[in-house]
């Protein structure tokens, strides 16, 4: 449980991080607050000649809400998240869903940027961008581009970003409505059996629009369209709610571990969503 | 000549004595990051010795080669079976009659295995070297299934004694079989099963898991070439029997060897056994010259060393229609993994299984227990717990409620039925132990009350009435448990670990300003021996217990012990303390008769001072006694004030208690909370009222842990799945439920304060009642058994199989 050696990097600006990854290609790789790369480091599954801390660029940093766009750092840890009253009042989905991740000394060090840009389907933010619609902004040698990100997410460990590209922040619209993430998991600092993040507007009695996103339930993070068809426009009647749960559970395809088998995480799922959208649409 | 004299009240309140809630003198040191660990030791010098383990479950090794490894700068030396084979020590002899590879010889038998040793500047260069050394197996067929060892098919794992009939345990009767073992009458208890008004016959697993403790397992070995002296640091439970078996193996004479358990953290039975880790680092320090350190990875600590429990336990209970139970029938099929390495004193290669006839008054049992050679880690140590008695509270505490449910009876009342009554202690159970005292049914319905169990039925009742309208998808679980332990080991007629008696030993020395220092042959891994043998001292001898420095661990200055497991340290070596205490007092009241010239017997003891008798204004505090016996010729009596005792019990002690869990469970999710949980335990004498309340609650939270989702878990391959804490279930204080304390006091007969032993009962009477819990809620949908850990995939399979989902 030791990591073979390798160099260390520390630049103090993006660009510093980009011509070291232009430079040193697939022997290199950045590290944000380390949780899912320290691992398997130390157990020698991946072997990086040089790492690049994150840690020392100022303007990977912070929060700022502009009128209804909300722009957070890729460095700002989980813990800020957390702490931050104006994000609590503007966006407060992402204080419901921090809280659940893992434990306070994790949080102090786990940041937004590498736990959503890993694209570990075991990760909540993943989940959570979706449900927030939430666009990513990737820095690389030729410049910045913005991926949206329900596109940024191919299968497990591969997203949309390139080898030679950081995720500098994200952003996404002012929510407004209803929220609720819910997530089952066996312990304190445990990836969830499953977890469903959930948005619900209501005008006039009927749903006028919704997001319904899905953790660690399929190789990606799951965007559940189907499942907003089917409430956007309801009265979100009992019907219409089992026919969105069920719409929910049939796009995940979670896989057998030891949290437990394929038709239990599905049950759960279901649970879960269900508690999810129930709860949003209390809070409406 | 003597001024005033305190109220007797103040004197002994003064002297922080038995009963009294000390607060544990270790902890300024633990919570200040103070203690002084394995790991904390540095020495000129020093390499770091790590292992090669074997992926694979079982395989043959074509080839090692170490020529990389070996050109790595800062490798010093990398050991193969080959190395250690002409010094003997390529195999170890484990502590139940077996042996076990030090490093793989020809073949690995379960994944993470040792198969070579890199001995490196630093941990970090040796991690390097292990990467370096290539391995070449080939895969030969894995065993998991100990039911599968025996086919005709079934692969041979150990070849080396393929063709040996007999074992260490009598006759063998297959390759993977390595021993049967019986306790009581087959024939009368099959007569009275098959003569019997009622009988309950279910398969009660309890799985493999593992002690997991905080500090992994280590040490540091030190060869001084020019004294010839052997010094080994190290998480030894029991140094002084590590000592003996050091020589023994390795022909270095005992007094060159010196072995050492600084701080330990944590060792539920996984710090008793001896390791490759161990033998190897002595071996290395041989070759090098230099100290060198190894130290285990949670990895490694959950993949190689000592797991516990995996006893299958097929059982069969009778009983009258009334519920009189009349005979108990087990056998156990035991999984030992791959060596044959579990802790247990060498006549009871079950341990005390044979305990299984719980609290109850069962006339006629019967135990067998078949272990069994499978590709998975060697151990089967005693978690918390005394040989194999969780395995063996956790059948009985099963078999009750399985028995209950064919009778059609309340579980509580099936057991006030059928408990050992008061009068009948010493009571000689069916399968041959003598219970030395118990008063259960006071403790039951004590036990009973604080829980309002008549309104905690009326309750479940309700809910499950709404949980068959639709109105609730929870259902509540009523987790009923009474055992009964058997710690203490123990009489050295009948208990030896390696041929050493398992008594303990304690000696004293009074300094002549009147504080004191005692040693012990155990050593704390968390007990807090240090306050608490402080306390039985302070009672026995007057002097303060802030006053008594208490040493453990090495084994240059400890009187000799068979050190801490088992819940022996109260029962013997606490026994020892007080007998030492004793004969330092009989010597003191010598001193004091001389100094107020009476004669001895006209003096007596009050507190912390001899009095003589019948005029209370003449008396010699032993502070004063100590003084003398330091600085005054007396005639007859030698000087100084010392006394050492080693203390071989008349019998094992018999802790019991009354635990009752309360759990709601979601039965959709399968997700589990623990509404209370109320722990009455009878440990005899308290020593600690603190100290117990503080073991209750972690031996419970072991146990809620146990019950709820810590396993150590296979695939068919032999891929151990539950390999880091991700999986690997240990609860924070967050998963950890309050916990209610009570006790009642029936002190041990035999022993000489009265003393139990009480760090492991929470363990052993826990698992049974989170497991009953969870059992109890489903009872009234048809469910008989379903087997631990009750995680929530689990739990959700027990409502899904019984048709509660949609």
């Amino acid at each position: 449980m030791i990591a073979s050696a390798f160099e260390y990097h520390k630049p103090d600006t993006v660009d510093g991080v980009v011509s070291l990854l232009s430079k040193w290609g697939d022997d290199a790789r950045v590290i944000a607050g380390g949780h899912s790369l320290i691992p398997v480091m130390k157990q020698r599954m991946t072997d990086i000649s040089h790492l690049i801390d994150l840690g020392g660029i100022a303007e990977l940093k912070g929060i700022s809400i502009d009128g209804d766009k909300i722009n957070i750092g890729a460095m700002t840890t989980q813990h800020e998240l957390i702490a931050s009253e104006a994000l609590a009042k503007a966006a407060p989905l992402i204080r419901e869903a921090s809280l659940q991740i893992a434990d306070p000394q994790v949080r102090y060090l786990g940041t937004i940027g590498g736990n959503v840009a890993n694209g570990d389907p075991a990760n909540d933010m993943p989940g959570l961008m979706q449900t927030l619609d939430a666009t990513y902004y990737l820095t690389g040698p030729g410049g910045s581009r913005e991926v949206k990100a329900r596109d940024f997410y191919e299968a497990a460990y591969f997203t949309a970003r390139e080898d030679e590209e950081i995720l500098t922040a994200i952003s996404f619209a002012k929510p407004s409505g209803g929220f609720a993430y819910e997530k089952q998991k066996r312990k304190i600092g445990d990836y969830a059996t499953a977890a469903a993040g959930v948005m619900i507007t209501i005008e006039g009695g009927k749903c006028k629009a919704a997001s319904v996103a899905l953790t660690n339930l399929s190789d990606t993070p799951v965007y559940c369209a189907a499942a907003v068809d089917a409430l956007v426009g309801s009265s979100l009647d009992d019907a219409t709610i089992k026919t969105a749960v069920k719409a929910a559970v049939d796009a995940s395809d979670p896989v057998a571990d030891t949290r437990g088998p394929v038709d239990f995480k599905k049950h759960v799922a279901g649970v879960i969503v269900k508690k999810a959208i129930t709860s949003a649409v209390a809070r409406a | 000549m003597n001024e005033s004299t305190p109220p007797k009240e103040e004197r002994m309140a003064a002297l922080s004595g038995l009963g009294t809630s000390r607060k544990r003198v270790e902890d300024a040191r633990f919570t200040q990051g103070k203690g002084n660990y394995v790991d904390d030791m540095k020495m000129p010098g020093m390499l770091f010795g790590d292992f090669v383990r074997s992926p694979y479950a079982h395989a043959r090794i074509k080839s090692i080669n170490t020529e990389a490894a070996l050109a790595l700068p800062g490798v010093h030396a990398v050991l193969t079976a080959a190395d250690l084979e002409p010094l003997g020590l390529h195999w170890m002899p484990t502590l139940a009659g077996d042996k076990q590879m030090v490093l793989a010889d020809g073949k690995v038998l379960f994944q993470g295995q040792e198969v070579a040793y890199v001995v490196a500047d630093d941990r970090y260069i040796a991690d390097d070297g292990i990467q370096a050394v290539v391995v070449e197996y080939e895969e030969l067929p894995v065993l998991v299934d100990p039911f599968k060892a025996e086919l005709d098919d079934a692969p041979v794992l150990r070849e080396d004694i393929a063709d040996q009939s007999e074992g260490a345990h009598g006759p063998r009767r297959h390759p993977n079989h390595i021993f049967t073992w019986e306790s009581g009458d087959r024939a009368a208890t099959e007569a009275v099963l098959s003569e019997a008004e009622v009988v309950a016959e279910e398969m009660i697993y309890y799985h493999r898991t593992h002690p997991c403790p905080l500090e992994t397992c280590g040490c540091v070995a030190s060869m001084d070439k020019v004294n010839g002296k052997l010094t080994v640091w190290g998480t030894f439970q029991a140094p002084h029997a590590v000592r003996t078996v050091a020589s023994l193996i390795s022909g270095i004479a005992e007094h060159n060897i010196r072995i050492v358990s600084p701080d330990i953290g944590g060792g539920f039975g996984n710090k008793v056994g001896v390791y490759p880790g161990y033998i190897c680092a002595i071996v290395a320090s041989i070759v090098t010259g230099v100290p060198v350190k190894w130290v285990e990875d949670r990895m490694d600590n959950l993949m190689a060393t000592a797991f516990a429990r995996d006893y299958w336990m097929h059982g069969k209970i009778s009983a009258t229609k009334e519920g009189k139970i009349t005979g108990l029938w087990c056998h156990t099929t035991a999984d030992h993994g791959a060596f044959d390495a579990c802790a247990d004193p060498t006549k009871f290669p079950a341990g005390f299984m044979n305990i299984c006839t719980g609290s109850y008054d069962i006339p006629t049992a019967y135990l067998a227990v078949d272990g069994i050679y499978t590709n998975k880690a060697p151990g089967g140590v005693a978690y918390r717990c005394s040989f194999r008695v969780t395995e063996a509270a956790y059948f009985i505490e099963r078999m009750i409620e399985v028995l209950a449910i064919k009778l059609g009876m309340d579980a509580a009342d099936l057991r006030v039925k059928n408990f050992i009554q008061k009068d009948q202690f010493p009571y000689q159970s069916a399968l041959g132990w003598e219970y030395d005292s118990g008063d259960y049914h006071t403790a039951w319905s004590k036990a009973l009350a604080a829980v309002d169990y008549e309104g905690l039925r009326a309750e479940q009742a309700e809910r499950l009435a709404a949980f068959n309208r639709g109105e609730t998808r929870k259902l509540i679980g009523i987790g009923l448990s009474h055992f009964t332990e058997i710690v203490g080991a123990g009489p050295v007629k009948n208990c030896d670990i390696l041929g050493l008696g398992m008594f303990d030993s304690c000696e004293i020395r009074i300094h002549p300003t009147g504080s004191a220092i005692a040693r012990l042959g155990t050593i704390s891994q968390g007990q807090g021996h240090a306050t608490t043998f402080a306390q039985i001292l302070a009672s026995e001898i007057g002097i303060p217990a802030e006053d008594i420095t208490l040493e453990e661990g090495d084994t240059d200055t400890a009187p000799y012990g068979l050190g801490t497991y088992g819940s022996r340290s109260t029962p013997v070596a606490g026994a020892a303390t007080a007998m030492a205490g004793r004969k330092i007092r009989a010597k003191a009241q010598m001193i004091a008769a001389y100094l107020l010239e009476v004669h001895d017997n006209d003096v007596e003891w009050d507190v912390d001072r001899f009095v003589v008798k019948g005029a209370p204004e003449r008396f010699k505090t032993m502070k004063e006694i100590a003084f003398a016996s330091y600085s005054q010729a007396i005639p007859g009596v030698e000087p100084g004030l010392e006394a050492v005792s080693y203390y071989d019990p008349p019998n094992m002690t018999y802790p019991f208690g009354a635990y009752i869990c309360v759990m709601e469970i979601d039965t959709d999710t399968g997700t589990t909370e623990i509404r209370q949980f109320y722990a009455l335990d009878d440990c005899g004498t308290r020593i600690n009222p603190m100290i117990i309340e503080g073991q209750v609650h972690g031996g419970l939270t072991e146990a809620l842990a146990i019950a709820l989702g810590q396993e150590i878990a296979y695939d068919e391959q032999g891929n151990v799945t539950t390999g880091t804490l991700m999986d690997f279930f240990i609860p924070t204080a967050w998963e950890t439920p309050n916990y209610q304390t009570d006790f009642t006091e029936t002190p041990s007969p035999h022993h000489p304060i009265g003393a139990k032993g009480v760090g492991e009962s929470p363990n052993v009477g826990g698992v049974p009642a989170f497991s009953n819990a969870v059992h109890d809620a489903f009872k009234s949908f048809g469910l008989t058994q379903s087997h631990m850990p009750h995680d929530h995939w689990r739990i959700w399979k027990i409502a899904n199989s019984l048709g509660l989902h949609d």
